[in-house]
């Protein structure tokens, strides 16, 4: 059976409709709330909104903004979520790093790629 | 029609699938995260991908046969191609665009159409493939029923 809803949210990242789809239901499918953005720059936006998540997951090439410049970003605006990279692209996976990772995962994600990043995840107060 | 030799005639299908390199394990992720409320997860995936993907190929056949080759435009297609092939576990259409983006690095046109051919016969293949194995999968009706499966 599954756990009950935790209170951990989530922000998919993603350009890409298919992993979209899929890391939502990974999501879900652990009680998490989350929500799903299409580039780095609706995940700059969504946050100057005022909202905040304590897991991103990130993927590298958008459109727009890409992930690292997103992730650099972010940073910079004081952002301490968990952002976990999920990309297929290792020659950046350095510099991605670099950028403010906390994690870095290859795609496809799987629901035990995503548990392990959970397990990382703090739950500020 | 009996529904448990539906069921397993599912099954057989699936598992020939995936001996044959059809498929992958992440195709069996896939279907880990459906349930009740989403029964028909899966099939929603896979259709929007082929959705997708019957786009992304004409992007492709367009740039290989439009004047000079633009090896790094071929390279950046196929590698979202590749990254959705993946994403459904789609294993022999993935491993054709590893080999296709092989022959870009290499700057090799001709390699390029030789694979893509191999590319689009592979999708359309598992097209086929999964169009039945899904057709049959709602004639036998939602799994899980017979299954009791606890997590």
């Amino acid at each position: 059976m599954l756990e009950p809803p935790t209170k951990i949210t989530a922000l998919v990242v993603d350009d890409d409709t298919i992993n979209q789809m899929i890391h939502h239901r990974l999501l879900d499918n652990l009680g998490i709330r989350n929500q799903v953005v299409r580039n780095g720059k609706e995940a700059i936006d969504v946050h100057c909104s005022g909202k905040n998540f304590d897991l991103i997951l990130m993927d590298m090439e958008m459109p727009v903004m890409n992930g690292i410049e997103a992730t650099r970003k972010l940073r910079a605006m004081g952002i301490r979520s968990m952002i976990a990279g999920v990309s297929t692209n290792t020659r950046e996976r350095e510099n991605f790093m670099k950028a403010g990772l906390d994690d870095y995962q290859e795609k496809p994600l799987t629901t035990s790629k995503l548990v392990s990043i959970l397990h990382k995840v703090h739950k500020d107060g | 029609m009996d529904r448990n030799h539906l069921k397993r005639q599912v099954d057989f299908m699936k598992r020939s699938f995936l001996d044959q390199g059809y498929l992958d394990e992440q195709f069996i992720q896939l279907e880990e995260l459906q349930d009740d409320d989403n029964p028909n997860f899966v099939e929603e995936i896979v259709t929007l991908f082929f959705n997708d993907s019957a786009r992304l190929l004409q992007n492709i056949e367009q740039a290989l046969v439009s004047g000079p080759i633009d090896f790094a435009k071929l390279d950046n297609y196929m590698h979202q191609f590749k990254g959705s092939s993946s994403s459904i576990g789609a294993k022999r259409v993935k491993d054709e665009c590893t080999r296709f983006k092989e022959y870009c690095t290499a700057g090799n046109a001709e390699g390029c159409f030789r694979t893509f051919v191999q590319v689009k016969q592979e999708h359309a293949t598992l097209r086929t493939k999964l169009e039945t194995y899904f057709q049959l999968a709602r004639q036998a009706g939602p799994p899980g029923t017979s299954r009791g499966q606890v997590r």
